[in-house]
């Protein structure tokens, strides 16, 4: 559980009936707690980087979070670049190579990872606040970010272990179905590439290339700073100090191109010896801040977000038995993030449940949500406030999310009544503005129905 | 990707120390109550936020069942949300949204739980469909088709298409004689295809009493008013008798076993596990504890020995990780599973790990590495207050394999108490050939018969 860097997953014991809320919540997987009492307090550290403290005095512990502009949309056309950067961060810096870093925080049971998406490259710490343990792994941290040294033989090391990492998600029908999805969405758009990038592309990355992207994008006026826990405003801002005062001042990132409009539906089917279809049907969607993030978020909601209830949990799940996951959701970004919907069924299967999928959001679009639809889905997300911040995790990732992408500090006051606001009128004209059913991309990786299996042995 | 991180229960399942060690922080404001028809309800209050979650934990799982019905747990697991007289199929999950809240079920080894998260105030709307669904579940036929093509998608999804999951099964199916932890949870596909009502009326019948059942409410409540809250709903639940399991004690191993594992995949992947007891079943209490301090050694985080040795130093392997139950309901694996490096093969990996296991039988571990993990336990127990979800869940777990919940108070102290000498110990006493099982994924070419032939209008039907 400490080593964040394992990328490969541990059996799944426990057989989850849905899997679906934590599907469903992809959309605000940057999850919330409560309304009254969350005072986010925000300024600019002396070099400029973006800082924002919640006290939460509850709990002997603080969680840390700086996260730069340097996900892999920064990747040029060195794909996995970003997220290869981030990993090194620990291993070598400042006076320690790798086995000291870890063992200086484990010494202290703090628990440090790194993390890259496509718009954000992600530092964190968690750490009790005894002073000796927090400041052993804030110094550990500070060195981290500030003075990693990238050597030779350990980024030589990361790059194999990387490379078997995407030779093994090759296994998999859904990685293969995102990647293809994100491709042909995105095309020539940084956000095209998937985020580890691929064994073409990460052969490419030289030690150079990583010096150079570190240099230009782990500055301070490219970082927004989260400080969670039992740390008064003075303490978080000596933390501040110790960990990006000793970053160079540098630039923010530079603006991300704007995504294309898909400009007609194409469907891309791709063979794999699986017994599943992966179904991925999308297109561009919204940003973080877009002026249709509630109606559409409200919309989606009872569209396929939120599990039994919403339309093509119906459909697909418990009228017809189709599929154990099928969902939709938004995932707005820096620039238009993609609107997914998806779900997985044996071959056979497959031509079907993406007719009812296509019938399902084709009905909605075209007559919207019922008033009864709406009044559950308000009941549901404002009834169920508290449970979005009620914890130190949730409230450093929903606060980084504010911080990242420039939302208002009142957000998440404002949150409730900013869906009750929302009208069936409201959504069945954002729906209609923004998304076009005629043009949609669909991605399908499985593998051939029986009877074709069946007849082409039968040949040999 | 990122999303499946959310599936809250893997983490804690795979019971390396790190997974367990939860246990440690549960300390005593724990109220403990039993109700006249046997149910037994827990509270923890905890006051940090206006929320409450609500579980209800059944002793039945994956480890009740036997040849012809694997995978039953689970199905009834799916059928519980199909309604009652009063609650119409589907309707369960909806009204929990109409609150405000969440809800989902998931069935382990050794429990069926049925949980919601809840804004404080509604913690009754919970109680009451609970209540509810624990005696008149109806289980239509109609309802029952349907769901049970979910659950082989689910399967499908989980296993059947996953070289790894895959590999694990075959590992368990070859380890085990006669324990019940020989066949997956979910079930072989063969006894989901002919499984009916009649096998989910029976199992419903048999184990869904209040008396075979553990309540578990965590958050901003009071205890006193969830007891009255309790007694209103399951209070009127008269009690059955439970079934009784035959001991089914494995007998014992009498040397190594090997299975090969040959399927469409990239890349090779080793399983290797040693049988080992549990708390449950140990004569010795000690010897866990000293088992969840040698996982800790050996993995679970960066400084930890086959992370820094065979990944880092000898590059032998991308990843090794450990996992260690001590909370299970009969003897478990102390199981290494591992990814071999680029250019090296299983072989290898197998051998450095056998390496490393002969270094700590010749050899007790440091100070520094028994202070490592205890500095790490110590934190995990303030960290894990973070999340009333898991705090409920060690409480549950605990009462549910047969364990007391006030365990979980002693887990800090008995980890502070274990020596190097008895880390050495265990691995003499238990990491022995006779008892293992190794498991190897032998990756086959992904262009098997489904793919040979690339056809542009294959999936047309």
């Amino acid at each position: 559980m400490f080593n964040q860097k394992n990328f490969f997953i541990l059996f799944i014991l426990v057989v989850i009936v849905g899997g679906l809320y934590a599907l469903s919540n992809r959309d605000d997987s940057n999850s919330t707690r409560s309304s009254a009492g969350l005072n986010i307090e925000s300024w600019q550290s002396d070099k400029g980087a973006k800082v924002l403290y919640v006290h939460a005095p509850e709990l002997p512990m603080v969680d840390v979070r700086i996260v730069f502009d340097a996900g892999s949309a920064r990747d040029n056309d060195k794909a996995g670049l970003a997220s290869m950067v981030n990993l090194l961060l620990d291993n070598g810096a400042g006076e320690w190579n790798t086995n000291q870093i870890v063992e200086r925080f484990d010494s202290v049971g703090a628990q440090f990872g790194t993390s890259a998406l496509r718009d954000m490259a992600v530092v964190s710490l968690r750490s009790l606040t005894d002073k000796a343990w927090l400041e052993k792994a804030l110094t550990t941290t500070a060195a981290i970010l500030q003075k990693p040294k990238f050597p030779e033989a350990e980024f030589e090391r990361e790059r194999k272990r990387v490379l078997v990492a995407l030779k093994n998600q090759k296994e998999s029908a859904g990685t293969l179905a995102s990647i293809a999805f994100y491709k042909a969405l995105y095309g020539d758009h940084p956000y095209a590439s998937p985020t580890s990038g691929d064994e073409d592309s990460v052969n490419t990355i030289t030690r150079d290339d990583i010096e150079a992207f570190y240099k230009k994008y782990y500055v301070a006026k490219n970082a927004t700073v989260v400080i969670v826990g039992a740390v008064d405003k003075s303490q978080a801002k000596e933390i501040v100090a110790q960990l990006v005062d000793g970053l160079n001042v540098g630039e923010p990132a530079a603006e991300l191109p704007e995504v294309n409009v898909i400009s007609e539906t194409r469907k891309i089917k791709q063979l794999h010896p699986s017994k599943q279809t992966h179904i991925l049907v999308g297109q561009e969607g919204i940003i973080r801040g877009d002026a249709d993030y509630f109606v559409l978020y409200v919309g989606n909601h009872i569209l396929g977000g939120s599990g039994f209830g919403s339309r093509i949990v119906e459909e697909i799940r418990e009228n017809r038995g189709l599929a154990y996951s099928s969902y939709s959701y938004f995932s707005p970004m820096r620039k238009k993030g993609p609107f997914l919907m998806g779900l997985q069924t044996k071959n056979e299967q497959a031509d079907e449940a993406l007719t009812v999928l296509f019938e399902t959001v084709n009905k909605f679009i075209e007559t919207g949500p019922s008033e009864e639809e709406l009044i559950s889905a308000k009941k549901n997300i404002t009834g169920g406030f508290p449970l979005r911040i009620d914890s130190n995790r949730d409230i450093t990732e929903y606060v980084a999310m504010i911080g990242f992408y420039d939302l208002p500090l009142d957000y998440l006051t404002n949150f409730n009544d900013n869906i009750e606001q929302v009208t069936v009128a409201k959504i069945k004209d954002a729906f209609q503005r923004r998304m076009h059913p005629d043009k949609m991309l669909v991605v399908m990786v499985g593998g051939e129905t029986e009877a074709k299996v069946e007849s082409s042995s039968e040949k040999k | 990707m990122r999303r499946y991180q959310l599936i809250l229960f893997s983490g804690l399942l795979t019971g390396s120390l790190f997974g367990v060690s939860f246990l440690a922080q549960a300390k005593s404001n724990v109220h403990e109550y039993e109700l006249s028809n046997g149910l037994k309800l827990l509270v923890k209050e905890d006051h940090r936020a206006p929320v409450v979650v609500s579980q209800v934990w059944y002793k039945v799982g994956g480890s009740s069942e036997y040849s012809g019905i694997t995978g039953v747990s689970h199905v009834l697991e799916h059928m519980m949300f199909k309604g009652t007289e009063k609650i119409k199929p589907g309707d369960f999950s909806k009204i929990i949204k109409e609150n405000g809240g969440r809800d989902n079920a998931f069935t382990g080894k050794d429990y069926t739980a049925y949980f919601q998260l809840l804004e404080k105030s509604r913690l009754e709307v919970s109680f009451k469909m609970e209540a509810d669904r624990m005696r008149n579940l109806i289980l239509p036929e109609k309802e029952f088709s349907k769901e049970i093509e979910v659950v082989k998608e689910e399967r499908r999804m989980r296993t059947d298409d996953k070289p790894r999951s895959l590999t694990y099964e075959q590992f368990n199916s070859t380890a085990y004689d006669n324990n019940p932890y020989k066949n997956p949870i979910i079930g072989w596909m063969n006894d989901l295809d002919n499984m009916n009502v009649a096998d989910l009326r029976q199992w419903y019948e048999m184990w869904y009493t209040p008396n075979n059942a553990t309540v578990v409410v965590a958050g901003d409540v009071n205890a006193d008013e969830v007891y009255e809250l309790a007694k209103k709903h399951f209070g009127p639940i008269a009690r059955h008798e439970v079934a009784t399991l035959k001991p089914r004690q494995e007998r014992k191993q009498l040397g190594p076993r090997r299975v090969v594992v040959r399927t469409p995949a990239q890349v090779p992947y080793l399983l290797m596990g040693y049988k080992v007891p549990v708390l449950r079943t140990v004569k010795e209490d000690w010897e866990p504890y000293a088992l969840e301090v040698l996982a800790g050694v050996l993995s679970g985080s960066g400084s930890s020995r086959l992370p820094k040795i065979l990944v880092r130093e000898k590059q032998i392997v991308v990843n090794a990780d450990v996992g260690y139950n001590m909370h299970a309901k009969y003897d478990e694996m102390f199981l290494f599973d591992a990814t071999p490096a680029q250019g090296k093969s299983v072989k290898q990996a197998e051998q450095a790990i056998l390496e490393q296991i002969e270094e700590l039988k010749k050899n007790t571990v440091s100070d520094a590495e028994l202070d490592r993990i205890k500095a790490q336990v110590i934190a995990s127990d303030v960290y894990e207050k973070d999340s009333v979800f898991y705090q409920a869940m060690i409480l549950g777990t605990l009462e549910t394999v047969g364990l007391n919940w006030k365990m979980a108070d002693d887990y800090l102290d008995k980890i502070k108490l274990v020596t190097a000498e008895q880390v050495q110990q265990v691995a003499q006493k238990y990491l022995i050939d006779d008892q293992l099982t190794v498991a190897v994924l032998e990756p086959q070419s992904m262009a098997s018969k489904t793919a040979r032939q690339p056809n542009p209008n294959s999936t047309r039907h």
